[in-house]
């Protein structure tokens, strides 16, 4: 049986690699990705928790399956913004669309 | 038979203030003038049909009093019960009266209007602020409550205004305008507060206290606040009478057009302080007889002053203007004598008039009809010279009766009336206040008899001025723009002749006038008190005889020995004896300076400081934060990051 903690360190880098990624890379598709693995994470921990705290329950299973399909949908408008504001702004690139603000 | 029809009295003006208003412009002159003239000859045909129909074809009811009538009565307003605020149409015998005055002068002036306005820029404008004119006055004198007496008030206080500054491209003709509405509207300020006076603790607004036994409840509750709220309501009646000191405002209202002054600023406007005053002479007989001596003191010593002014001013109109406050003064004595004097020695002059309280009302009302048919003929008279010769100084004229002989036979007609020289309308009216006078207090009668006497003295001296003396045409013949003096239009002149015949035949009804217009409502006749009659007669005569003594010949060497004998009398009276410098100095030093400054100091520094403060700091604060919202995603993602770690900490750390 795998130690607990190791759940915890992967998910805790998961989480890290994905706040990092979203914050200092610039490429839309990479800040998406990032985010993507920061839900990741919390879905490692929804069903480690179950597994560890609940055995023989699928609540925590059941919330992993959601959040991904949720993650799906949300990939899918975020790709589709994406492409519009590439389409918009010839560019993919987060800085370029500062005016966006107001 | 009923009055139904009256209401035309008041929307006949309407209209035509609406029509010329609005479409005036694309109107030509002659078709303009025509419509406000035809709706103000039709109101003066009902007016006449109406005041026919209410003293001779109706006539007195059972108790041998005039019946009021209120031909219509509209509730704006319901406060209460009784505190109810309509709209309507009153007749008594004071508004019938008013009624004919009204629109005959306006009848006369709007077809004056014809020949002194024409060709003039804003033609048809001046015959829309007319007719809004007539309108509100007789709205005033109908008025079926005090209320609508002062809505009416002000709106004749603005047409006032506006007729001033018809001439607005000329500094002068504005300041005027301005400084009437400025100064009648102080005074009306006072006239709303002893309106709200008298409703608040009597609980309405009618001038009839005896109609409903709980008004008269009331009223006996609150008896204190009668004689300070009738008095208020007198101050705004002062202010459009332009009683002393509220009198600075008339002799500028003077550069408006003359027919205006003749219509406004002498024959109606003017005299509504009288018509207020006689409206609440009941109730100030009742409750506050002592204020009504007070308002026979003041217009004394107005009728005074501006009879002392009058006998120097250089500019015709301002002769009439005060000659206009100076007779005012003669009406409102009279309604202010009306009440014997209890310190009076009571010299029972008069043993005809038993019931002497109800003289003076009767006088007063009778000199207003007989003073707005001369005045405006006079004013209409100056307006034909000022026509001719183009200026309003008198030394532009001299001479003129060669050129305007029936410019100078009304006006001499007019200033033998005015002079109370039988058997013009004058000479009754003024003997009937004389003999009130004479009743209250001898003192009285004596300066009133003076103050005659002086009318006679300026009015001639104006009259020769104008019509004698060196002509100014004559000796300056051939100078550019000079040019031949010449007799004014038909247009003008008719009303002229109008109006001096009615001047002229006054003394057939004279007797009658008690029977029309009484303080009981029961008609008496009048008779000529012959020894004051006699006595003022030969006063006037002999004051004539001065003024043709000083003003007559090609040159006035005593007149202008006696100015140069006497120069600062001479300049003090000339500049008015420095009544508008002293409401300069009151307002400009005393109120601007230390009331006004400070307020205005304290809202600008302090209140609109403390305002500014808080813009300044949301603007400061907003200004500082805004850098944060940068648009940059990922910094928000930082400072997101930041907070919840942040949170966190904080919440283990109090775990």
């Amino acid at each position: 049986m795998i130690p607990v903690a190791f759940y915890f360190v992967l998910s805790a880098l998961l989480f890290f690699i994905g706040v990092f990624g979203f914050v200092t890379r610039r490429n839309l598709i990479a800040m998406l990705i990032s985010v993507e693995l920061v839900l990741n994470s919390a879905d490692l921990n929804f069903a480690m928790f179950n597994r560890i705290l609940f055995p023989g329950q699928f609540e925590g299973f059941f919330f992993s399956l959601f959040s991904i399909g949720v993650s799906a949908a949300e990939t899918a408008v975020a790709i589709a913004i994406i492409i519009n504001v590439y389409r918009n702004f010839k560019s993919d690139q987060v800085n370029r669309i500062e005016n966006m603000k107001l | 038979m009923d009055y139904s029809y009256v209401y035309l009295i008041l929307l006949l003006p309407v209209l035509s203030f609406l029509v010329l208003g609005l479409l005036g412009m694309k109107m030509n002159h002659k078709t303009a003038g025509l419509i406000g003239t035809v709706a103000v000859g039709a109101v003066f045909v009902l007016s006449c049909y109406t005041a026919y129909q209410y003293f001779i074809g109706i006539g007195r009811g059972a108790d041998g009093l005039y019946p009021t009538v209120t031909a219509f009565n509209f509730t704006w307003l319901k406060f209460t019960e009784l505190l109810t605020f309509n709209i309507g149409f009153r007749l008594t015998p004071i508004s019938v009266m008013m009624l004919v005055v009204i629109s005959t002068v306006s009848f006369m002036v709007h077809i004056y209007s014809f020949g002194y306005m024409h060709g003039e820029k804003g033609f048809q404008r001046y015959f829309a602020f007319l007719s809004l004119f007539t309108m509100s006055m007789l709205g005033l004198v109908v008025a079926t409550n005090i209320f609508q007496m002062y809505l009416f008030w002000e709106l004749v206080g603005v047409s006032s205004y506006l007729l001033i500054g018809f001439y607005y491209p000329l500094h002068s003709a504005v300041a005027a305008s301005k400084k009437a509405f400025i100064v009648t509207r102080f005074a009306d300020l006072f006239f709303l507060i002893g309106i709200l006076f008298y409703s608040f603790y009597v609980g309405t607004f009618n001038f009839d206290l005896t109609a409903d036994p709980v008004l008269a409840g009331k009223v006996a509750g609150a008896s204190w606040v009668m004689p300070m709220a009738l008095f208020l309501m007198f101050i705004g009646g002062a202010g459009k009478s332009a009683m002393f000191p509220l009198h600075i405002w008339l002799p500028d209202a003077m550069e408006g057009p003359t027919p205006v002054s003749a219509l406004i600023h002498a024959a109606t406007m003017v005299v509504a302080g009288v018509f207020l005053v006689a409206s609440l002479f009941p109730l100030f007989v009742q409750y506050a007889p002592e204020q009504l001596h007070w308002i026979a003191y003041i217009a004394a010593f107005t009728a005074f002053y501006a009879a002392s002014v009058a006998c120097v001013q250089s500019d015709i109109k301002r002769v009439l203007a005060f000659s206009t406050i100076s007779q005012i003064g003669f009406m409102l004595v009279a309604l202010g004598v009306s009440m014997p004097d209890p310190t009076s020695v009571g010299v029972a002059m008069t043993p005809e008039y038993a019931d002497a309280q109800g003289l003076g009302y009767m006088a007063s009302m009778f000199h207003l009809f007989t003073h707005a048919m001369f005045k405006a003929c006079l004013f209409l008279g100056a307006g034909a010279v000022i026509h001719a010769v183009h200026s309003n100084e008198k030394a532009y004229m001299g001479g003129l009766r060669k050129y305007m002989p029936i410019t100078h036979i009304t006006f001499l007609i007019s200033c033998l009336a005015i002079a109370g020289i039988p058997p013009f309308s004058g000479f009754f009216s003024k003997d009937e206040i004389l003999v009130a006078c004479y009743n209250f207090h001898p003192v009285m009668g004596i300066v009133m008899s003076g103050i005659a006497m002086m009318t006679a003295f300026y009015m001639f001296r104006l009259y020769y001025v104008i019509f004698w003396g060196k002509s100014y045409y004559e000796t300056h013949k051939g100078e550019e723009g000079v040019h031949a003096p010449h007799e004014a239009p038909a247009t003008m002149t008719f009303p002229l002749i109008f109006l001096s015949l009615i001047t002229c035949t006054v003394f057939l009804w004279a007797d009658k006038a008690g029977q029309f217009v009484s303080a009981n409502g029961h008609g008496f006749t009048t008779h000529i008190n012959w020894p004051i009659a006699t006595a003022s007669t030969v006063l006037a005569l002999l004051a004539i005889g001065l003024a043709t003594f000083m003003y007559k010949g090609e040159k006035t060497p005593v007149a202008d020995k006696l100015a140069k004998t006497f120069p600062t009398l001479y300049r003090a009276a000339y500049k008015r004896f420095y009544m508008d410098e002293v409401w300069q100095f009151v307002t400009h030093r005393v109120i601007f300076a230390c009331v006004s400054r400070p307020i205005a100091w304290f809202d600008r520094h302090v209140v609109d400081g403390f305002f500014n403060f808080l813009a300044w700091g949301t603007n400061e604060a907003g200004e500082s934060i805004r850098p944060w919202q940068s648009g940059d995603v990922r910094q928000y993602a930082i400072w997101f990051l930041t907070g919840s770690v942040a949170l966190t900490l904080i919440l283990i750390s109090l775990l």
